[in-house]
């Protein structure tokens, strides 16, 4: 009973604003979908999210297994510096980030003649790497900590390098993990709002920073119908991989 | 084959102090200690998964303190079989040919053989988690073997099956072993696994190899307390087996007993001493061994009572209290002791 009050609180938002788009408004919900700003502002997103989610995964999984492995000095201080990117506002991650990679930060200065990250698609994925790949991390450690450690040692005495035992039973076992993580992660990186906005500034724009321009020059239903696409798009991406997800290990 | 030279490993809240052993060629080794005594590390060291900090380890004359397990040629069954779980039984098995990068053609035919060896052949596309625990233990032997290593470290390969499918499993790695003639260090806590399959048997107790010797001297001079109260709670035999009619003859030294095998020449007997009937008059009953005794000694274990009775070798018997009083028995009474052919585990 108290299950379904929780899933109506969270529900009912969705439907309402779906509802109120489609009932009330689908002309308007069609001119701005064939808008050609709107439209690369979305798919600018979703690619800048796919990105960093690559990012995380080529150096985020070998972390991963290293926190998952072995235990050393100093790595419940590595732990929380993971952590940290979940627990503080992201105006906070906005200004920490500007002071770091932008035009007059700490790596953003030096590199400025030939890599921007202020009003730059790098800046983006910095951005929302920096927010995201908490996710991915520790989806992965969990997925490695659940693999049996003698399985790689057998794998060992049966002819496997460390990499071949990594490659060949560690990884395809934590496989579903990571997979689910790397979806968190994308879905985290898409819906950033105030670390990209101070670092990179509105342009290029990315889908929050057009529903919030939007809703802010042209009211609430012009925001609404850009707030609905990405919403669609997010959910059906969403849905669509946790699918493939279940399909894929069911009956394993 | 296996020479360990001083070995010595320090964990957190455990060590390994100075392990000394030779293993032979195409030996089967036990080595038989209670839980906690450091077998599976033992063997975890000698097969490169920890490195030592003292002391070497040979193989085939060959110092191999220093390779990584990949280099070792040594097959690993633990005994929670560790099969990985995203390959089938085919895959599992082929796991290590694969890795070498030998053409499949080549390898097949090898696989199969080795699949079959071990009876398998109708689960080879099967995922281990639906397989029985004995099932699951061939194919982990069958993954091991299949390589043709110098040599098989079985880390308890039994202890987490039931005790029928211990039995039959305990006479396929002995056959495995009279077949393939691979060098086997085999650690277990049970004292009657280690006696039936050990050429001979090495002591562990708390991080130290305390006694190695052939099976009859360990259990015939136990240096310790921990083999001593396992002495007399068996009825284990070595002996010689003939074939007659179905049944064999097997003699012990001065006693002839039947049994139900088909091995022929060297065998290790063992009777279960809750197997063995005692009755003042003989009972007449085919498939039934009935030997004549002397009572030698009445341990009083309160519900239970064990005896010692000597039929030519001596036999321990386990009987209730009640009818030890109702058969009123003391030391020297003559009595009967009967035991049905089939209970007689011949390896």
């Amino acid at each position: 009973m108290l299950g379904i009050l929780i899933v109506a609180f969270l529900a009912l938002p969705i439907f309402n604003i779906f509802f109120k788009q489609f009932a009330f408004d689908t002309t308007g919900f069609l001119n701005t979908i064939t808008d050609q700003e709107v439209l690369k502002a979305v798919g600018l997103s979703c690619f800048s999210a796919f990105l960093a989610v690559v990012v995380t995964f080529l150096f985020g999984v070998p972390l991963a297994y290293l926190l998952a492995r072995r235990n050393f000095r100093g790595k419940a201080l590595i732990e929380g510096i993971i952590d940290l990117p979940m627990a503080i506002p992201h105006v906070v991650a906005g200004i920490m980030l500007l002071t770091v990679f932008g035009l007059s930060g700490l790596i953003g200065g030096p590199v400025s003649s030939f890599i921007k990250f202020e009003g730059a698609l790098p800046g983006i994925v910095v951005a929302m790497l920096f927010v995201s790949a908490p996710f991915l991390i520790n989806s992965a450690r969990e997925g490695f900590q659940s693999v049996d450690p003698r399985l790689e040692k057998v794998a060992r005495s049966l002819g496997a390098t460390e990499w071949e035992a990594f490659r060949r039973v560690a990884f395809p076992l934590a496989f579903p993990h990571i997979f689910s993580g790397a979806i968190m992660s994308w879905a985290r990186a898409i819906s950033e709002f105030a670390a990209v906005i101070m670092l990179v500034g509105f342009f290029p724009m990315v889908a929050p920073g057009i529903i919030w321009s939007r809703f802010y020059s042209q009211g609430l239903c012009e925001g609404i119908r850009v707030a609905v696409i990405l919403l669609l798009i997010t959910l059906s991406v969403f849905v669509g991989l946790k699918y493939l997800h279940r399909r894929l290990y069911a009956e394993r | 084959m296996l020479s360990v030279r001083d070995l010595s490993k320090k964990w957190a809240d455990f060590s390994l102090t100075n392990i000394n052993l030779d293993v032979k060629k195409q030996e089967y080794f036990t080595v038989l200690g209670p839980t906690g005594a450091g077998k599976t590390l033992m063997l975890e060291l000698i097969a490169g998964f920890y490195r030592p900090d003292q002391g070497e380890i040979w193989i085939n004359d060959k110092n191999v303190t220093d390779l990584p397990p990949e280099k070792r040629k040594v097959g690993f069954v633990y005994q929670d079989y560790s099969l990985f779980p995203h390959l089938n039984v085919e895959e599992n098995v082929e796991f290590g040919l694969r890795l070498k990068k030998i053409p499949k053609s080549e390898t097949t035919e090898k696989i199969q053989h080795t699949i079959n060896l071990l009876g398998l052949t109708h689960l080879s596309k099967r995922l281990p988690k639906t397989l029985s625990g004995g099932e699951q233990q061939k194919v982990a032997l069958a993954r091991a073997i299949v390589l043709d290593p110098d040599m098989l470290l079985l880390d308890e390969p039994l202890s987490a099956l039931d005790v029928p499918t211990q039995e039959r499993l305990r006479r396929e790695l002995k056959d495995l072993h009279e077949i393939s003639g691979i060098t086997t260090v085999h650690v277990t806590h049970d004292h009657v696994e280690a006696i039936l399959l050990g050429d001979r048997i090495g002591i562990l107790s708390d991080g130290k190899l305390i006694q190695v010797g052939e099976p009859d001297e360990i259990f015939r001079k136990p240096k310790w307390e921990f083999v001593a109260k396992f002495v007399g709670v068996e009825n284990i035999f070595s002996g010689k087996s003939e074939l007659k009619k179905g049944l064999a003859t097997i003699d012990i030294g001065n006693v002839l007993i039947e049994a139900v095998t088909q091995k022929k020449g060297k065998v290790k007997v063992c009777i279960r001493p809750e197997d063995i009937l005692l009755s003042k008059r003989p009972i007449k009953s085919s498939g039934r061994n009935m030997l004549q005794g002397k009572i030698t000694e009445i341990s009083d274990r309160g519900t239970i009572v064990k005896l010692k009775v000597n039929v030519g070798r001596d036999l321990v018997v386990i009987i209730t209290k009640r009818s030890f009083l109702d058969m009123k028995l003391r030391i020297g009474s003559k009595i009967y002791a009967s035991f049905k052919a089939s209970s007689v585990h011949v390896i």
